[in-house]
């Protein structure tokens, strides 16, 4: 599709998409070329670059005040970038108002029409687009039903639940088949056990849609639940964009591995070892693969990767090993997690699956130990810490 | 006219100063006494004129005199059948109609551009728009007297619109800026997303949300111009008069009661139309 001028009209019968809903269609691909956003002296986005697939679910995640809110309106036309371009399927759309670019949004605080039912706060876009009357009904119904409200046309907004507003502001954004969803924040307001059930929800909405989606969160673990890829942002810039496990597994910098997941950071000056490093880590000697530019470094590793031993343990040829205190331990039924302190005071997270625990206690004089192979070696960052204390 | 006095008040001290909670004083049985008494003698000084005009327009004697002695419904019979007082009634009407409809537009329009431009002397282009409110009657007759001479406005219908509309803008901006500031702008941005040009949106979302205050600024406009005295004195000419000016004419001249008769159906007419808003404005607000 080219860039359309006027939002796309429905044609009357929508291709199927994956899931055989009536309202799928077919996703854009959206690039973001070296995009920034200046307020002042302050880049509130920071030349982004990045590219969404047709039909990937996109979420953009990092802390409070990173840029992701900013990044989002731009590509919905509600705020213009200082500089870059922004292309759909192909087409430059930096020029293009919010009204014609065809997106769906999806606010945090739902933003529904106040004096309109949810049956004419769904039909609202589809009279923008001239839909003839038989034709709307059967779409909010669909819509509706999507959403599982289908008994709901009559209220108003503030009739509903805060859940059930947010499902009826997805059922406005979706019922138009617009070629990309954008969402921010949107289960931002809600509890936690709502907020588990509609990212399910989310998730098979856009595998039923087939449509591209962006979903902004602060929250990694809606993020990991969610996203066939994440970037993820700091300070106005895209830090690592990449599968969930990818950035698990292989984080790029210190603050991708701190923001996503669980991990040991142990720090120390690096030299060249063969094939990999060595770091100097409480007066030791740790080996990881790799190298990195600069004297000081950062070695992570994830908790399910490292493991307690007796006390005096020496390690084996291709295992690294410190020694360390248990400082408690956090029972969680399928797995445990045991708090060490490091000879330098520092922290250490170890998990344990049941059926195969240690039996060290609180107090406990151990050995940690890990493969070298499981060690991520990145550049020392001190900035890190003042994000996450 | 009194009637207006108080109406004048209501949006203007529900803006300038923001909500405050009353302080605990008065609360002792004595306190709030006198706190009634207060408003009891406040809200009888308003209301006596009133309850004076009404029932001197029943009165059977040509004189001003009160109370009357015998009573009589002769005064409104003559008002209706002395085509100098109906004329000047059905000016009124159609000026305070073309006012409440001129202001109303040119009021929002003004409301939402000091609302949302971001340019400097914003707080100045307020202030003029808002002088009229502060400035004086007389000063502003006389000013508006000497240009519509030049223009040759004086004693025409576009003259009453246009120096009315100036002096209802105010009462226009007021409300709608109040209403302004409560509405959330993200649901522009929903609109814009949904496939809502900037005219549509406002027609579909804006307008409706902020109709509250819209109405009642037409309701203070529609009032500003219907009593307005000063200003219309100096740009009447004996052809086109509005009724205030010809009660001012009448009372100046000669004491007949039907006056009297003009000015209890000023006050019903406003009233009326004061009430009636304030009611379905309550029960819109408390309907959302
Ligand atoms: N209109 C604006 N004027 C000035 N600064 C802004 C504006 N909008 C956002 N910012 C700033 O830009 C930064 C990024 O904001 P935002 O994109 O909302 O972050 P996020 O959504 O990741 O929390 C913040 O520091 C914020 O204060
Ligand atoms: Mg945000």
């Amino acid at each position: 599709m080219p860039s359309s001028t006027t939002p796309a009209p429905l044609s009357g019968a929508a291709p199927r998409g994956r899931g055989g809903n009536r309202l799928a269609g077919r996703g854009a691909r959206i690039e973001l070329i070296d995009l920034s956003k200046r307020y002042g002296d302050f880049a509130a986005v920071d030349e982004v670059s990045l590219v969404v697939e047709p039909g990937e679910f996109m979420t953009l995640l990092g802390p409070s005040g990173s840029g992701k809110t900013t990044t989002l309106n731009i590509v919905a036309g509600f705020v213009g970038p200082t500089s870059g371009s922004l292309k759909v399927d192909g087409a430059a759309i930096e020029s293009t108002p919010a009204h014609k670019r065809d997106m769906g949004v999806v606010f945090q605080h739902y933003a529904l029409f106040p004096h309109l039912t949810v049956a004419e706060n769904i039909a609202y876009p589809l009279k923008r687009r001239g839909i003839p009357k038989a034709r709307r009904a059967e779409l909010i119904g669909t819509a509706l039903d999507t959403v599982h409200l289908g008994e709901y046309g009559h209220r108003y907004p503030r009739e509903l639940s805060g859940g059930q507003q947010q499902r009826v502001a997805v059922a406005r954004a979706i019922v138009y088949s617009p070629r990309v969803l954008l969402m921010d924040e949107p289960l931002g307001a809600l509890d936690k056990k709502l907020r588990d059930w509609l990212q399910l929800e989310i998730k098979r909405i856009h595998a039923q849609l087939g449509t591209t989606f962006v979903y902004v969160t602060h929250d990694q673990e809606e993020a990991l639940v969610l996203s066939d890829r994440i970037a993820v942002f700091n300070h106005g810039r895209i830090e690592q964009v990449g599968p969930a496990g990818e950035l698990y597994e292989r984080p790029g910098t210190l603050f991708v591995a701190k923001f996503l997941g669980e991990s040991t950071v142990l720090r120390g000056d690096t030299t060249r070892d063969g094939d990999g490093s060595a770091v100097g880590v409480c007066a030791r000697t740790l080996r990881a693969p790799g190298h990195i530019e600069g004297p000081r470094a950062a070695i992570i590793v994830r908790p399910e990767r490292l493991a307690v031993r007796p006390a005096g343990d020496r390690p084996e040829p291709g295992w690294n090993a410190l020694p360390a205190t248990v400082a408690g331990e956090i029972y969680l039924g399928s797995s445990r997690k045991l708090e060490l302190t490091l000879p330098d005071g520092s922290p250490a997270l170890v998990r344990e699956q049941a059926g195969a625990l240690s039996d060290v206690r609180k107090g406990d004089e151990v050995t940690l130990t890990w493969r070298v192979e499981d060690s991520v070696l990145l550049p020392d960052d001190p900035d890190v810490e003042a994000v996450f204390t | 006219m009194s009637t207006s006095a108080p109406l004048r008040q209501a949006p203007e001290t529900s803006m300038s100063t923001p909500r405050r909670r009353t302080p605990a004083v008065g609360t002792s049985r004595l306190g709030r006494g006198l706190l009634w008494g207060l408003c009891g003698i406040v809200g009888l000084w308003l209301i006596v004129p009133v309850l004076v005009v009404i029932p001197l327009s029943f009165t059977g004697k040509p004189s001003l005199k009160f109370p009357p002695d015998s009573w009589s419904t002769r005064w409104y019979a003559n008002f209706f059948a002395d085509t100098a007082w109906t004329s000047a009634l059905w000016t009124s009407v159609e000026v305070a109609l073309l006012v409440t409809v001129v202001a109303t537009a040119l009021g929002t329009a003004a409301a939402l551009g000091l609302t949302r431009a971001r340019v400097r002397g914003l707080g100045a282009a307020q202030g003029a728009m808002l002088a009229p409110m502060i400035v004086p009657g007389v000063v502003l007759a006389i000013g508006t007297y000497s240009v519509f001479l030049k223009l040759q406005l004086v004693g025409t219908l576009a003259g009453f619109v246009m120096a009315h509309t100036v002096l209802a803008l105010p009462f226009v901006m007021i409300p709608v800026t109040a209403s302004l500031r409560g509405f959330d702008r993200r649901l522009e941005n929903a609109a814009a997303s949904l496939g809502a040009g900037s005219w549509t949106t406002f027609r579909s979302v804006t307008l409706p949300l902020v109709a509250p205050g819209v109405a009642s600024g037409a309701l203070f406009a529609f009032v500003t111009s219907f009593d307005e005295v000063v200003v219309s004195l100096f740009i009447q000419s004996p052809y086109l008069q509005t009724l205030p000016v010809k009660m001012y004419a009448s009372v100046t001249r000669e004491t007949d009661p039907t006056i009297a008769a003009a000015a209890t159906m000023i006050i019903v007419l406003t009233t009326t139309l004061v009430f009636t808003a304030t009611f379905f404005v309550a029960r819109r607000n408390r309907a959302q």
